[in-house]
């Protein structure tokens, strides 16, 4: 999970990292009540996870509560390359004297995290390791050992920052490390990370990357999350893996990899129909009893575009009669509103009972087909009609 | 012979007494792996009957290997501890570590692969959130259903467990000496190259199935490593043609950012070293069964 930017401020401040005062506000009123609270020169800044917030309109700098109000009327409700403002975060203003990079990673090629630094921040940083990758120091950071002010100071000095300046900005790359570890981030970048004209080290700006499989060790019932289509909501709640995606076929399967390639051979057969694609991704896991299946029936049969469903299942360890009795409860449970084709393949685990199954409740809206290849064909055929 | 896991191996299970560990000690038992304990802290000294068979509980690895002469563990410790029952097969040097676990915090991965490295990778970790390893009609470590298929000449080295299963379904008439899934996590022990190498030096393997997934670079550093080093036949399936940016298909590490990662790169990268690609899952297994024919 990306954070706000204003999350991001929260949570280095919680673990000591120097940063500005930053207030959140949802309408023009709070934002010149935060700007007045602060005092001095402020920056409205859009509170949108996408880059390119400057030149989009959505960063201004207030000199004024009146002109954070202003400023915040023209922000809120901006459409930044498809996200929709609805917050800003009013931040202390700063006399900026230079600007640095950091950033600390997962590193999953070599299967360690990575360390980023430049002393010459604010721009684009991927500009920067094509333009001058001299520039851009790049360290690898062991996960055991991790970086104390020794690495930190490794680091900051293979960025390029001089010797004395590195004494200085070490103990708060230090700090950004532990974010990154307490939090169990995947990703911390501060661009940029600044020297004030008064001497202080500030992360000025920050991205943050959560690991969604650590959550269960953090207590983060309160985080703002964003908005999710109403079917993903659904999905959610019910604890299945689902991603809404735009095409007519909807897919069920069993295993991550099984599913992605259904997609594919979903989408290779629409070729062949119409263009018709697979609306989404649904894995309902290893072990998926009746009720589960059942469950991401009714989640995909919720979805108006779809036209026609693929249920795709290799039965390891889900096992292909409670697969089948699935689909007939949820067949029962709607009744005379099943309106849409299924199309469905079972192989492995106890799939001859799970093909009796169908065969017994012999519903016309439910077509057995023996192989992934030609269900795919029959489910792209169904949806173009 | 096989790769990693054969007829002699002796496997230990860490988590064996929760409920998935002890569904699938039941089913490694009746597919005929050679089962010989479990480690629980809380419950050492107990016994459970498991397939007709008395298990023994031990309180470590260590005294698991050291009574039984285990040199294999699979783990189906839950998330939160799955890190330390990791350290602590490393820790015991077991040859074999199969990280069943899914959803295992990615710090917690990177450290138990920084730990294994600095003690100088004596134990071999497959996974984590891997089906396991399979050497059909030899032993199986892990949730790979063991009645898909026989033993035979093809190696199979795959990201994802129903894609494994699949394949081995789809060439059941043919036979594998090993399948092992190495797991759809950004952070894994054992890799596709891993993979390679071993089969390329097992003498039953006479073919090799590969198949990845969106995300990462394992694909594209397999093909390299092909071009230099394999001379047997391979041939790939890549799944995730369709999948947007940005956005996870159930397994974690399954995820296009940017131009990485892609599905269309690491098809091109395999082509480009002379290995074919199969469109679908049939057309892969089609593939192989003209290379099979050819030997």
């Amino acid at each position: 999970m990306d954070l706000f930017e204003y999350q991001a401020r929260d949570m280095f401040e919680a673990h000591g990292v120097p940063v500005l005062q930053g207030l959140i506000a949802d309408t023009p009123e709070e934002a010149e009540a935060a700007a007045a609270k602060i005092g001095g020169v402020v920056v409205v800044k859009a509170q949108v996870k996408v880059g390119g917030r400057g030149k989009a309109g959505g960063v201004k700098v207030a000199k004024t509560p009146e002109e954070a109000r202003a400023h915040a009327e023209a922000i809120l409700g901006l459409d930044i390359k498809g996200h929709i403002v609805k917050r800003v975060m009013i931040a202390q203003g700063a006399a900026i004297d230079q600007e640095y990079y950091f950033s600390v990673m997962l590193d999953r090629s070599n299967r360690t995290f990575l360390s980023l630094c430049s002393v010459e921040g604010g721009m684009d940083i991927e500009q920067l390791a094509v333009e001058r990758p001299d520039a851009l120091a790049k360290i690898a950071v062991d996960a055991v050992a991790g970086i104390d002010l020794v690495k930190a100071r490794e680091i900051a000095l293979a960025g390029h920052f001089p010797a004395e300046l590195a004494d200085k900005v070490a103990p708060v790359l230090a700090k950004l490390y532990e974010v990154f570890v307490k939090e169990d981030a995947t990703l911390v970048e501060v661009n940029p990370l600044v020297l004030t004209k008064d001497g202080q080290i500030l992360a000025l700006d920050g991205k943050v990357t959560l690991d969604d499989n650590a959550e269960f060790r953090h207590e983060r019932e309160e985080l703002e999350r964003d908005d999710l289509d109403p079917l993903e909501a659904k999905a959610k709640a019910w604890d299945l893996n689902y991603v809404k995606l735009d095409g007519q076929v909807g897919i069920i399967g069993n295993g991550a990899g099984l599913v992605m390639s259904t997609l594919d051979v979903v989408a290779y057969a629409g070729e062949r129909h119409g263009g018709v694609r697979p609306a989404n991704f649904l894995d309902i896991g290893g072990g998926a009893s009746a009720e589960v299946m059942a469950n991401g029936l009714d989640v995909i049969l919720g979805d108006e575009q779809v036209k026609s469903v693929f249920v795709n299942v290799f039965g390891g360890i889900t096992a292909c009669d409670a697969v089948a009795n699935g689909i007939v409860g949820a067949l029962e449970k709607l009744g005379s509103a099943a309106t849409k084709p299924l199309v469905v393949r079972l192989d492995g685990n106890n799939v001859a009972e799970g093909r009796r199954i169908l065969a017994d409740f012999a519903h016309p809206l439910v077509t057995v087909v023996e192989t992934m290849d030609e269900a795919a064909d029959k489910a792209a055929e169904l949806a173009n009609r | 012979m096989a790769i990693f896991l054969d007829g002699n191996s002796r496997i230990i299970v860490q988590g064996m007494t929760g409920s998935e560990g002890m569904k699938h000690t039941t089913r490694m038992l009746a597919g005929g792996s050679n089962i010989v304990g479990g480690v629980n802290p809380r419950k050492a000294g107990e016994t459970v009957e498991i397939e007709g068979k008395s298990l023994p509980v031990f309180g470590t690895v260590a005294e698991a290997m050291a009574a039984t002469g285990a040199n294999v563990s699979v783990i189906f410790v839950p998330p939160a501890f799955a890190k330390a029952a990791v350290v602590e097969a490393i820790d015991a040097e077991i040859e074999l570590a199969v990280v069943i676990t899914e959803g295992i915090p990615v710090h917690d991965s990177a450290s138990f692969w920084a730990y294994s490295c600095s003690k100088g990778n004596k134990t071999r970790i497959i996974g984590p959130n891997c089906p396991g390893i399979i050497s059909p009609e030899q032993s199986n470590a892990g949730i790979t259903p063991s009645n898909i298929t026989g033993r035979g000449p093809i190696g199979l080295v795959s990201k994802s467990g129903t894609l494994t299963y699949q394949m081995m379904f789809e060439l059941r008439d043919i036979g594998f000496s090993t399948a092992i899934g190495i797991g759809g996590d950004p952070i894994i022990g054992t890799t596709h190259i891993d993979a390679l190498a071993a089969f390329e030096a097992d003498p039953e393997t006479k073919a090799i199935v590969l198949i990845g997934e969106i995300g990462g670079d394992s694909e594209e550093k397999a093909a390299a490593y092909i071009a230099k080093n394999v001379t047997k036949p391979v041939v790939a399936y890549v799944a995730g043609f369709t999948a947007p940016e940005g956005k996870t298909m159930g397994h974690a590490g399954a995820i296009v950012s940017g131009s990485a990662g892609t599905a269309q790169a690491k098809k091109e990268a395999f082509e480009a070293v002379g290995v074919k690609v199969g469109k679908t899952p049939s057309e892969t297994a089609a593939l192989m069964r003209e290379v099979v024919k050819g030997l």
